[in-house]
């Protein structure tokens, strides 16, 4: 039975692939080739603006000597920077996956409605539930985790460019690669998609609600809703009801139950200012470490999502057993 | 053998309308059922219970299922086609067959590839680049492949052209019916399934109001063509329906006696088609 249940996840969520190959995979590969298109060409702009004014950088091996010159102190403030250039490709990649689950949780219980296939999927020993949960899955861990292969793949790319591009200016690659830390690099983004599972969980829940409950434009529902009920609550003030200040409700009930499917979203709303600023200050610049990242799990903020967001995800599953309208 | 499906008081309001008023009835196996009524009487919404896809109120056990609390079981041993091509339209051959022989655990591969190769089907075509005939044919090779207790046809071929209309119901009799297997079908072609019919059930603002098998249809209704001298001797029998064809009154009647009917002219066995027509005289008036 349970082999059984775990086989046919495996095949429910294979479908969601096959359905949405476009957005799970090519999106990333695109949008990761893209990022590496404009790096190639801003670097070669800058080769040929920089040859034509006759600056040089490093030409006679200057550069070599700034390395070489560096103290271990200056040595790791550039391989982080490598790293952050590793990074800034995921950061790309992470704004893409952020609105490909939000529109994917939006479409997910509701284009089979609209085309009448669930007639078809319905016919099939299924349970509701099982469907419902193969969509978190293929939200919060496979689209996520296609996006980091992709993500790691295009950084280390990235980080190869570079070093090419330097050794044409007297810098030996392999120094520079040694001093990168493209594992650790790999290691906190694979280990961040678990807590994004966690915090993404009301947003995917909050979706797929709408999803399965909207009997048209669920995008406008999933909106509007929480849009109109904030300016009713801004123009008539009723969080002072409950001493707290209107942003509140934008902060904690807006934001937190739309934009959650942004990766990192976690890391910015889920922490104080001071917090922040902390980090922001810190010389070493490795705000994805795991142990950073992790003391989100210390924030009630987190746990409250994700009640609320099995409470959504309960929602969706008893209307797309009752919703009655194919 | 006991019931394949039995319901009684079941009943299902909409918002202002009933859909479904009261309505007993029990089907028994190795049935092929025709569901036959007018548009918005009620048909889809009976099979629609039976499926477990909508609420209702009262009594129905299929295969010895409540549909509403388990329906993951039920659809273990039931398969229904409702309506034409309501298949995905981004899935390809390959990827369905893949899809249900991996989550159904009654599929039996080799015999869905072996319908697939008498059709024109592709295995990487997408359900997109289709005719609503291969979709079909796509949809029919996948159920007959599922070794399914109950089959629930809701208008199957409508929007077909004749050569697959035809194919569908002979594929349905030959490889697929036999005496363990239940069909329920509705369709507004009555001509081209009162043949293999066993069973007819008429269905009119949501009330059955004919629950016969072919048989019993044979013997209870007769129609008798009539010369005009003898038309008020057969009006006075309170016939169902008449109608004119070339100067005679065909008359259509609900359980009289033969014997007398004979005296007034030809006799013969009524179409479902014209029976149906009698029956739902006044639907839409």
């Amino acid at each position: 039975m349970n082999t059984r249940t775990s086989k046919n996840m495996y095949w429910l969520v294979k479908r969601e692939l096959w359905e949405h190959r476009g957005g799970f995979f090519w999106a990333p590969v695109i949008t990761g080739g893209i990022f590496l298109l404009l790096n190639i060409m801003g670097i070669i702009t800058a080769e040929v603006l920089g040859a034509s004014h006759g600056i040089r950088f490093g030409a006679s091996g200057g550069l070599q000597h700034v390395i070489a010159d560096m103290d271990a102190g200056d040595l790791s403030k550039v391989g982080f920077a490598l790293d952050i250039a590793m990074y800034s490709a995921m950061g790309l990649l992470a704004v893409v996956l952020g609105f490909v689950v939000f529109f994917y949780c939006l479409g997910a219980l509701y284009d089979d409605r609209r085309d009448r296939s669930i007639l078809f999927w319905k016919s099939l020993p299924v349970s509701d539930a099982s469907t419902v949960l193969s969509k978190v899955i293929s939200a919060s861990v496979l689209a996520p985790i296609i996006a980091v292969v992709v993500g790691i793949v295009v950084g280390m790319l990235q980080l190869l460019i570079l070093a090419i591009t330097l050794s044409f200016h007297g810098v030996n690659v392999w120094q520079l690669l040694v001093l990168a830390h493209p594992f650790r690099v790999m290691f906190n983004l694979i280990g961040y998609i678990p807590l994004y599972v966690l915090w993404a969980l009301p947003s995917v829940g909050w979706l797929l609600l709408c999803s399965a409950w909207a009997r048209n434009k669920p995008f406008l529902w999933a909106v509007a809703l929480p849009v109109a009920s904030g300016l009713v609550i801004s123009w008539f003030g009723i969080m002072g009801l409950f001493d707290l200040p209107t942003t509140w409700f934008w902060r904690n009930i807006v934001q937190r139950g739309l934009f959650s499917t942004f990766p990192g979203t976690g890391s910015m709303f889920g922490m104080d200012n001071a917090r922040i600023a902390h980090i922001g200050g810190n010389p070493d610049m490795d705000f994805l470490n795991l142990g950073n990242t992790y003391q989100l799990l210390a924030s009630p903020d987190l746990w409250i999502g994700v009640l609320v967001g099995l409470g959504l995800l309960a929602g969706a599953i008893w209307f797309r057993r009752w919703r009655d309208d194919s | 053998m006991s019931a394949v499906i039995t319901a009684s008081g079941l009943s299902k309001r909409y918002k202002s309308t009933l859909a479904l008023d009261n309505v007993n009835f029990q089907i028994e196996p190795g049935c092929i059922v025709g569901l036959i009524g007018p548009n918005g009487a009620g048909k889809t919404t009976a099979l629609k219970a039976i499926l477990g896809l909508t609420d209702f109120t009262g009594q129905l056990n299929v295969l010895g299922f409540d549909p509403r609390k388990q329906r993951d079981k039920l659809m273990g041993e039931v398969c229904f086609i409702a309506d034409v091509a309501v298949l995905p339209r981004w899935i390809r051959v390959r990827e369905v067959v893949d899809f249900v022989a991996n989550v159904h655990p009654r599929f039996d591969r080799a015999k869905c590839e072996a319908f697939l190769a008498r059709t024109k089907l592709q295995p990487n075509q997408r359900v997109r680049q289709m005719s609503k005939g291969m979709i079909v044919q796509l949809h029919l090779a996948l159920v007959m492949a599922i070794d399914a207790r109950l089959l629930i046809l809701d208008e199957p071929t409508l929007g077909l052209d004749i050569l697959y209309r035809k194919q569908f119901y002979q594929n349905l009799l030959e490889d697929y019916f036999d005496e363990n297997k239940t069909i329920i079908v509705t369709t507004h072609q009555v001509e081209e399934v009162e043949h293999i019919l066993t069973d007819l059930m008429f269905i009119r603002d949501g009330k059955i109001v004919l629950d016969a098998d072919m048989d019993a249809v044979g013997d209870r209704f007769v129609e008798v063509m009539v010369n005009a001298d003898k038309a008020d001797a057969a009006r006075a029998l309170k016939p169902l329906d008449e109608r004119q064809v070339f100067g005679k009154s065909i008359f259509l009647f609900d359980g009289a006696n033969r014997a007398t009917l004979e005296q007034l002219g030809e006799i013969r066995r009524p179409s479902v088609s014209d029976l149906f027509v009698a029956t739902m005289k006044g639907t839409y008036a």
